[in-house]
């Protein structure tokens, strides 16, 4: 029981620390009124300097966001969100400002060093600032991810590659924005979703050519840069005829937010010979010992395999929020498409995760693959809920589909819900499943070998999702595999 | 000199049923000694309970370690202290690569004691070196730890450790069984290449033909849960005539 307790200890003690940092120091004056009106979509479009067809977009989701109904069926249980007595727009969220790492919370500095974070990105990530001159060489010299990026921006130029926050997309690329945006996660497509399309914040924009390989993996410049975009997110990728993208989100950092809600829209179109990798690492704060406190995440993500021969893969790794709600999804199209879906879901504590998939087969011999890991501990409940239908047109559609969930300890609870539909006879899905508890034995001949028992069961956990660990772009695989040890800290007694 | 491992009077409890009751035993470095008894006679168990293993309920005697009391130590810790224990059943630990946790556990131990972590040619130069001289395939130890190896491979990947850790007390429980003979000899001889002045070894066994192998200093005889008798290595001959029968009635 100790090391259940050290962790109740730590996670209450950033909670206090967090608001001795001051999160309450938001300028009055870039806040939106609170609750949700036509008026606060109109503040926020008019904050963002948006075009009169962008507002009028989100007033249309607004209004029909106002006729739907919050969505019951996951098996998560939460208090009533009082939608009125939320922010929808605060201007990019102050970190509190430090002058030195030493002010930062040291069981926070603990966790970045275990995730083997370099020194100077974790001031970035705590929120130290440095003496104005000193920032810029300290930024360029030692933090590559932030040099680097204004390198890959011109690179990324070079190739023809559009990667900006969408925000700035609207204004610059309206033809494309306008092409996109809502085609493959209509306004009216679910009741998150909606209330994202009305008051999104911002989120990132990619397009990529037709024939470009993307020539890097648009990743190491997030980490950084991501932080601050706000509850609801709105994220809109397009890789072209014959185009490749790897797109990494998310920050294997502890990311903590003030903002309970979270509502994110992912779009993803791959057209003809076109393939789109994109991968999460999410890690928001999962609340405190009683379950109080942590982040809904409510996120729709969803890819559009448009084209023929096209390929959408989702990865996910999913170790933080109280109460987790995401499905991502693949519509499969075009003919001869493919989607996959690798997914490691980790809840401990009293978190709720509710995640899966859907593959819609429409197109004529497209295949797809579903592999799901689900990890429970403490007093946890996890669920993987998946859809795979075939189309009355989807000949020769195929799915495979594995679910495995590892329970440890006795207090939490592993779910599979899988649904199928097949509307013609040629469509081939197979699924296994297994349900398994960690083995005592197991962990004695670790602990036998020297092995803590935390670094025990780290250990058998990395082994049990080590097939979608391997499909995480290799710099990141490590830090996930230290992130499993950490977020499972504490769940053996 | 206080003696490597002493044993005191030690009870055992499982879920309510004394399965060991009062039994003792002092082993000395560089010393060798062979447990016998028949089957659910406590042999296990008592190994299990000097590593530590959890679920057992310890309500009378000691265990003394190098002077020190190892029951007040997690298992880990008595790991690093130098407590070696080659399992009966060796687990499988699916998609763990045999190196990795080979690599992970060494320097944990390391750690542990104090002393820096191997270099990554070094561990790889050792491990080449002890997986060469029992015949362990390079491509064994890129596989998952014991998954889908055969018995006798797993049992070599156990001396395998031992090897590799350097424990000052290595116990073998059942080593010789699943083995051929071939196989045997090569354990056998790995675990003869470890015998030392600074080490000592609890051989736990059914037959004499290991111990022909590996040539104890002592021989004791378990019988529900005590030791009812001790020799020299001609016991184990005697037993092997006799049978363990003469004991049953003695340890009733
Ligand atoms: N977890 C347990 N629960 C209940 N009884 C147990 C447990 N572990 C061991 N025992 C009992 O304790 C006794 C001793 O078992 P142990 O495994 O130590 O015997 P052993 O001498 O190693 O036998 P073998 O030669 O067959 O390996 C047996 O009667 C066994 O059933
Ligand atoms: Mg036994």
């Amino acid at each position: 029981m100790p090391a259940e307790l050290e962790t109740v200890e730590r996670v209450r003690r950033i909670d206090v620390d967090q608001y001795r940092y001051g999160f309450e120091t938001i300028i009055e004056s870039e806040k939106a009124p609170k609750g949700l009106s036509e008026d606060t979509v109109r503040f926020i479009s008019e904050k963002k300097n948006e075009p009169a067809w962008m507002l009028e977009w989100r007033l249309e989701a607004f209004r029909r966001w106002q006729t739907m109904q919050e969505p019951t069926w996951a098996r998560v249980d939460y208090p009533k969100i009082d939608y009125q007595d939320l922010y929808y727009y605060a201007a990019p969220k102050k970190k509190p400002e430090l002058a030195s790492l030493d002010e930062v919370d040291p069981e926070i500095l603990k966790t970045y060093e275990k995730l083997g974070i370099p020194l100077r990105e974790q001031e970035i990530l705590a929120g130290v600032v440095r003496p104005e001159g000193e920032r810029r060489v300290a930024v360029d010299a030692v933090f590559d991810s932030v040099s680097v990026a204004t390198t890959f921006q011109k690179e990324l130029k070079q190739a023809g590659v559009i990667f900006m926050p969408i925000s700035e997309a609207i204004r610059e690329h309206p033809d494309l924005v306008k092409k996109y945006l809502g085609s493959v996660v209509p306004t009216s497509d679910n009741f998150f979703a909606t209330l994202n399309s009305a008051v999104f914040s911002d989120g990132s924009f990619v397009y990529v050519p037709p024939g470009v390989r993307c020539p890097m993996e648009l990743s190491t410049y997030f980490r950084i840069n991501e932080r601050n975009t706000g509850q609801f997110e709105r994220t809109l990728i397009i890789a072209d005829k014959g185009a490749y993208v790897s797109y990494l989100e998310g920050c294997t950092a502890p990311q903590r937010d003030e903002n309970q809600l979270h509502a994110a829209v992912v779009e993803l179109v791959a057209h003809d010979d076109a393939e789109i990798k994109y991968s999460t690492v999410q890690n928001w704060y999962p609340g405190n010992s009683e379950g109080k406190g942590g982040v809904y995440n409510f996120v729709t993500k969803r890819g559009d395999c448009r084209g023929r021969n096209s390929k959408i893969s989702w990865t996910q790794v999913e170790t933080g929020s109280a109460i987790t709600w995401k499905y991502p999804s693949c519509i499969l199209r075009g003919d001869n498409s493919r989607g996959e879906f690798y997914s490691i879901a980790i809840s401990n504590g009293y978190q709720q995760v509710d995640s899966g998939t859907k593959m819609i087969h429409l197109g004529k011999n497209t295949t797809s693959r579903i592999i799901s890991k689900g990890i429970a501990a403490g007093k946890s409940q996890n669920t993987y809920r998946g859809l795979v239908s075939a189309h009355r047109k989807a000949l020769g559609a195929r799915n495979f589909t594995a679910c495995d969930s590892l329970l440890i300890g006795d207090k939490c609870g592993a779910h599979t819900v899988p649904y199928v539909e097949a509307k013609n006879a040629s469509a081939l899905f197979e699924h296994e499943a297994t349900t398994s508890k960690i083995s005592e034995d197991v962990l004695f001949y670790c602990v036998q070998r020297g092995l803590s028992q935390e670094e025990a069961v780290g250990l058998v956990v990395n082994g049990f999702v080590k097939d979608v660990l391997q499909q995480l772009p290799m710099e990141f695989a490590v830090e996930a595999q230290k992130l499993i040890s950490i977020s499972l800290e504490g769940s053996v007694g | 000199m206080s003696a490597l491992l002493e044993v005191k009077n030690l009870q055992v409890r499982v879920e309510d049923r004394e399965i060991l009751h009062g039994l003792s035993l002092t082993v000395n470095k560089g010393e060798v000694h062979a447990i016998m008894g028949p089957n659910g006679s406590g042999k296990s168990t008592l190994s299990h309970v000097i590593a530590g293993k959890p679920g057992y309920e310890v309500t009378g005697g000691e265990i003394l370690f190098k002077g020190e009391d190892l029951l007040e130590m997690s298992p880990d810790e008595r790991a690093a202290k130098g407590v070696f224990l080659a399992f009966q059943y060796p687990v499988e630990i699916p998609g763990v690569a045999t190196m990795t946790f080979l690599r992970t556990a060494l320097n944990a131990q390391r750690k542990a004691r104090g002393e820096t972590e191997l270099s990554t040619p070094d561990f790889l130069k050792k491990v080449r070196e002890v997986a060469a001289s029992l015949n362990i395939p390079q491509d064994m130890l890129r596989r998952g730890v014991n998954v889908g190896f055969s018995g006798g491979e797993k049992k070599r990947n156990e001396v395998l450790q031992m090897a590799l850790f350097q424990p000052s007390l290595c116990i073998l429980d059942e080593m010789d069984s699943g083995l051929d003979i071939d196989a045997l000899r090569i354990a056998a001889d790995g675990v003869n290449a470890l015998r030392s002045s600074d080490r000592a070894m609890v051989v736990i066994t059914h037959y004499q033909r290991l111990l022909n192998y590996i040539v104890p200093d002592y021989v004791h005889v378990m019988s529900k849960g005590r030791v009812v008798k001790s020799g020299g290595k001609e016991l184990a001959l005697e037993l092997e005539e006799s049978g363990y029968a003469q004991f049953e009635e003695q340890a009733a």
